[in-house]
């Protein structure tokens, strides 16, 4: 089936398979910042953002993106510096594979909510599983990051 | 992951039943639970050009589509307001933002999982499903009808002054329930649900008083443990989600005695 | 110390933060076939027949292998040091399957919907056997996992194939019997570990292809390239020297890939068809068949006088290999030797060990490798024993553990190594006083129906391995003067790359971006045994030491040589070499570009190292809890850790290892279940019913360092990979007995365990 979507604001179309997921279809599109981890829609790595929403690529199918706009980690790259910046200064990207499908989630975040707390910001972010990092240094780095943001 | 035939954006309600009749074809909802199977769907039915993605609400009621996310549920200020939060309360524990910015209301409800808090909190509440043959009917009642191929178009709630409160047991935080228990009370009216108990949740209704005393408390422990089945499997065992039971039911009913989760 | 003991960033970080395409998937997008297996319903069974034809006859399908197209030599799939002590006990493809899940044929196609059609078309004809899935029934029962007649070991680890035993072994330093009959307390107890799942948080993965020189190169997301080079030698019959195996950046490990897991399927298929071929595990097949911890039984006896004086410590591990033998036989002896030397003032030790088959999941590495089942088992009976003596558990540690007194001190029970240097004392009092430990010790009611309680636990490890472990560097000097640093060691995410660039560094003078560090390819890497072990600080590092300080005499020598002065009278301080007695001198960058031309020397140096000692970190744990009494819940209030690590090389790397491996030991602790059915399928097999602890699990880990000093290590480091792993099982386990007085001995600790806990208390 045909489908017209904005991938980081740039037209694209295509003939795609109704069942493949957008993650899949994404990467066939050279959009390799985006990972699986899970087969069971649990582990947040494959987040993008779809007409600024965070989804779970996985398990989204590609045609029902048609129309819409998709932000991946390459559309975003001056807020991946600034965030992962922040990561970087604690050293909590570690392997770096949960990294994009987590700042994509903490830009829909920083998006929609307005001066979070610290356990509002955990749940928020709650849907991105890490392993590496025990989770407490990325919360530094955001913490840190949103000072940044409240300080300019 | 299931494979799909072809795709068929329904242009009208009768459409998407129509084809929904044949065993090969579905109605797409969030996709979650269905990506998990290997289904070979004939015909994948999406409701997304059918203005089910709103939730409406008047005087008396809530409205809410099937294609509504929980996400939506979660977020919408006037559901807020109304029973005190218990609505997202209800979907808070549920994965996390992504996933319910995804998983539909209508999939939910329609699938009547048992793990689900969502319905364990619908059913303490003057909850309805508009199905798009078989009418309205209480979803008490929908969660007794075997699965067919009706079309589920929305989830309606009455607006009453009803008490309800809502505690839930996971191992860690993004867990399936091991037990979720909802408590409302209106008047002398007392419904206490139990779900996740692993089977889907189920309601019990007992009239009482508006006060309880600590017999009126016992005897409605008593009743719902004798009437509602629990079970076991990986996440507990029967024995210790009766004692869930107790504890959630007592705590539930003193929430509300002490004045909290009411209606504005 | 000028950039070692800095917190600098990670030399790779802006790359994963933005994305890039670093990673096995992402370097290998040219077509290749895609490779599947199919795999075994049945835990113990034997291929009668296998009928491959209508299979193959779908288009997209490429190949289909089966246990009569595979090689038939044994071999391990243990990423260790040759001669492994590992049984070589597997085919690529065999016709005995020993666990659910076990290959049972290779399907290789273009297209993944045409591969999962061949799968449905393989025709297997299965003798279903009975299958052993209760390994304390292992030894001598009459079902055999291992009956074939090559199984072998090349090392004597005391395997009988015949009695189900993979390995066996007995050790004792003095007279524990002869101690227990002077003992006033004796704790007598078991206690029961899981086969827990790394969960890295990318799956296995290999990419295989024939190269230019009709070598097999290997892209996979591994820790031990060099033994993945062995290993497909020996699986695949061919020389060393036909392969090439290369690392890119890798998702994680903590130990899951210092086995091979994937690499052999797609490597059959490319030898097969001469064709590229990429095989990815799925979460679940990453859980059915990873390479998960060893469950353990472990029974421990513990004896002291009324003083609390700790006599004797006898520890039978009772280890559950699984199907296969792969690290079982060496993770087993980390639970005595890395858990009861934290006593050494004991008079008697015993240590022995069974490692069984079974026809379950076979084990692999995970960090802490052993010693983690161990210091649960033995820091909960130290927990039991202080409850019985009536005393702190602080105060009994503090009377009986290694501390900064006994360093000098010989240990038996660590192979009669030396301790070189120890803060634990140190680490355990800094710990009680950062959680108020004299305050909230034991327990305290807070409001209706909840308790908070403490507990605590200490831990050791190791850094590297004694004797075996081997890093080499190589370093080179380029025109205008930046170093390439070659390294074997992997880096998975914990940032070796970028310590042993800081070390570089240091010992050259110069910026870290003046080094240049290189992922891992046998090709072109100096050989190291690979990041496990907790070994890359301590051994790769101080061979990074010596080949630096070796690179800066030969700069010496030839800035001498080109200044025309002795190399006495010249000194080096990063930027110049220059004369001590006038003012002649010459830059490194001139040094560099004239090495490059005519008669000058090109600058290189090479070391390697290994160590006689394996000095161990150590660390305090201690967690407050609050338990509903009613639901028995536990939520986690706070979690203290104290390290002694040695020199901290880089303080932000090295404190997300420690917050890192407290939360996989939380996950371990609390919320990771292994279940299976009746038939011994694994039905924990996803996220959905695994579960990992998510940023709302726990709601702080504060950690410090008491750093000793090391004097064998390089600035002084010892390791932390490991060791950070250990303490929260035990630690969780006491405050939930110092909140309900119920022990709970087998992981993990769950809200229903102690609600039925108390109830059997009550009746008591």
């Amino acid at each position: 089936m045909q489908i017209k979507l904005w991938i980081n604001e740039k037209e694209f179309t295509d003939d795609v398979s109704p069942d493949i997921a957008l993650l899949e279809w994404l990467r066939s599109k050279g959009f390799y910042s985006i990972k699986r981890g899970c087969e069971t829609s649990n582990c947040g790595l494959c987040t993008v953002l779809l007409d600024g929403k965070p989804v779970l690529s996985c398990s989204t199918l590609a045609i029902r993106a048609n129309g819409k706009h998709v932000t991946t980690l390459e559309g975003v790259e001056k807020d991946a510096l600034e965030i992962g910046g922040f990561m970087a200064d604690e050293g909590s990207e570690q392997c770096g594979f949960c990294s994009p499908g987590f700042i994509m989630n903490v830009i829909a975040m920083k998006n929609e909510l307005t001066n979070p707390t610290e356990e509002e910001i955990k749940k928020y972010l709650v849907g991105n599983l890490c392993r590496c990092t025990g989770y407490v240094g990325q919360l530094r780095a955001i913490k840190n990051y949103l000072q940044s943001k409240k300080e300019v | 992951m299931f494979t799909i035939d072809q795709y068929v954006i329904a242009e009208s309600l009768e459409e998407a039943y129509e084809l929904n009749q044949s065993r090969r074809n579905v109605i797409l909802g969030g996709i979650m639970w269905l990506k998990m199977g290997k289904k070979r769907i004939g015909k994948a039915i999406d409701l997304s050009a059918l203005d089910l993605h709103k939730i409406e609400e008047d005087e008396d009621r809530f409205y809410i589509g099937a294609m509504c996310t929980l996400r939506d549920l979660e977020v919408h200020s006037g559901l807020k307001k109304y029973f005190n939060g218990i609505i997202e309360k209800s979907v808070e524990s549920i994965v996390g933002v992504q996933f319910r910015n995804g998983a539909t209301v209508g999939g939910t409800v329609f699938s009547r999982f048992g793990f689900s808090d969502v319905l364990t909190v619908l059913l303490a509440l003057d909850t309805y499903v508009e199905l798009y043959k078989g009418g309205i009917v209480s979803l008490s009642q929908f969660m007794d009808m075997p699965r067919d191929n009706d079309i589920l178009v929305k989830i309606i709630i009455k607006k009453d002054n009803r008490k309800v409160a809502y505690v839930n047991q996971r191992k860690s935080v993004s867990d399936l329930p091991i037990l979720a228990c909802a408590v409302s009370n209106t008047g002398n009216t007392w419904n206490i649900v139990l779900g996740s108990r692993p089977a889907k949740a189920q309601l019990i209704s007992l009239e009482l008083s508006e006060n309880l005393h600590e017999e009126q408390i016992n005897e409605i422990i008593n009743v719902v443990k004798d009437k509602i089945v629990l079970g076991s499997n990986d996440r507990g065992s029967k024995e210790y989600r009766s004692i869930l039971a107790d504890v959630f039911i007592r705590r539930n009913i003193e929430e509300i005695l002490l004045g909290g989760n009411h209606a504005d | 110390m000028k950039v070692v003991n800095k917190s600098v960033r990670k030399k790779d970080a802006m790359s994963l933060v933005t994305g890039k395409p670093v990673y096995t998937d992402d370097i290998t997008t040219g077509s290749s076939l895609i490779v599947k297996l199919l795999r075994s319903p049945h835990a113990h069974a034997l291929v009668e027949e296998i009928n491959t034809d209508r299979a193959l006859k779908l288009p997209g399908i490429e190949c289909i292998l089966t246990y009569k197209d595979a090689p038939q030599s044994r071999f391990t799939n243990a990423g260790q040091s040759f001669p492994e002590p590992s049984p070589y006990d597997r085919l690529i493809l065999d016709k005995r399957l020993r666990c659910v899940g076990d290959p049972v044929a290779i399907v290789a196609g273009w297209d993944e919907k045409s591969i999962d059609k061949a799968l449905r078309f393989i025709k297997v004809k299965y003798q279903v056997l009975e299958p052993l899935l209760d390994f304390t029934k292992s030894k001598d029962n009459e079902v055999l996992i291992h009956p074939e007649e090559d199984f072998k070991s090349l090392v004597d680890i005391g395997a009988d194939n015949n009695r189900n035993l993979c390995s066996s072994e007995s050790c004792e330093y003095g007279d524990v019997e002869e101690q227990f009959k002077n003992c006033t307390h004796i704790i007598e107890e078991t206690y029961h570990t899981q086969a827990n799942s790394q969960t890295m948080m990318e799956t296995f993965r290999t990419h295989t292809s024939i190269d230019a020189y009709g070598r097999l190169n290997v892209i996979s997301s591994t820790q031990v390239p060099f033994h993945v080079r062995r290993i497909l030698s020996n699986a695949l019959e061919i020389p060393k020297s036909k392969i090439r195996v290369i690392k890119p950046r890798i998702g994680g490990g903590f130990g899951a890939k210092q086995s091979v897991v994937s690499e052999l399927y797609p490597a059959l298929v490319t030898m097969k068809t001469g064709k590229p071929a990429k095989m990815i595990y799925t979460r679940k097949e990453s859980f059915t068949n990873g390479s998960p911890r060893h469950e353990a039984q472990i029974t421990i006896r513990l004896g002291s006088d009324d003083d609390g004086n700790i006599k004797a410590i006898h520890m039978y591990s009772l280890w559950n290999a699984g199907a296969y033998g792969d690290h079982g036989p060496t993770t087993v002896g980390l639970s005595g030797h890395k858990a009861m030397t934290i006593y050494n003032k004991v008079n008697a030790f015993k240590f022995d060990f069974d490692v069984v088959y079974s026809n379950t999941m076979w084990g692999g590495a995970y960090r802490g490798y052993g010693a983690t089942q161990g210091i649960f088992a033995l820091e909960c009976a130290v927990n039991e024993l202080a409850t019985k003596l009536n005393m702190d558990p602080t105060e009994l540690r503090m009377k009986n553990m290694l501390t900064h007194e006994q360093v000098g001190n010989k240990m038996p029970a660590y192979y009669n190594e030396v301790l070189n240097s120890c803060h634990l004392d140190k680490c355990l009092i800094k710990a009680k006083e950062m959680i108020d430990w004299d305050n909230k010790y034991p327990y305290r009611e807070v409001g209706k129906d909840k308790i908070r309680s403490v507990g605590c636990a200490v831990a050791m490890q190791g850094s590297g391995i004694s004797n075996v472990d081997v890093g080499a560097v190589e370093i080179r000097l380029n025109d205008d003067g930046f170093y390439t640093l070659m390294i074997g060691a992997t880096d998975m995410g914990t940032g070796c790359d970028t310590i042993l660039s800081q070390m570089a560094a240091d010992i050259l003078e110069c910026d870290l971006e003046n080094i240049v560090v290189h992922g891992v390819d046998t090709d072109l890497s100096p050989y190291d045994t690979g990041s496990y072990a907790s070994s890359t600080t301590y051994i790769t590092g101080m061979a990074v030491v010596k080949t630096c300080k070796s690179m800066r005499e030969k700069i010496l020598s030839e800035g001498a040589r080109l200044l025309k002065i002795p190399v006495e009278k010249v000194e080096f301080d990063g930027k110049n070499v220059f004369s001590l007695e006038d003012d002649k001198s010459i830059s490194l960058k001139d040094i560099a570009n004239f090495s490059l031309v005519g008669e000058n020397n090109y600058i290189t140096a090479s070391e390697s190292h290994y160590s006689p000692t394996s000095p161990p970190p150590f660390m305090a744990g201690v967690v407050e809890v609050e338990v509903d009494k009613l639901t028995g819940k536990v939520d986690i209030i706070d979690y203290v850790a104290v390290v002694d690590c040695g020199t901290v090389i880089n303080p932000n790397l090295s404190r997300i290892q420690v917050e890192g491996g407290i939360m996989q030991g939380i996950g371990m602790a609390l919320y990771e279940d292994v279940t299976h059915d009746k038939k011994g399928r694994l039905t924990s097999s996803s996220f959905l019913q695994y579960k990992i602890p998510s940023r709302l699990d726990v709601k702080d880990i504060r950690v410090e360092f008491e750093s000793s000093y090391e004097p064998t290590g390089p600035f002084g480091a010892k390791s932390i990979g490991e060791i950070v792993i250990n303490t929260p099982s035990p630690a969780i386990a006491h405050a939930v007995y110092n909140a309900t007085q119920v022990n709970i001995r087998q992981l993990p600790i769950t809200s229903e365990k102690i609600v039925m806990g108390m109830l059997e208390n009550k009746k008591k």
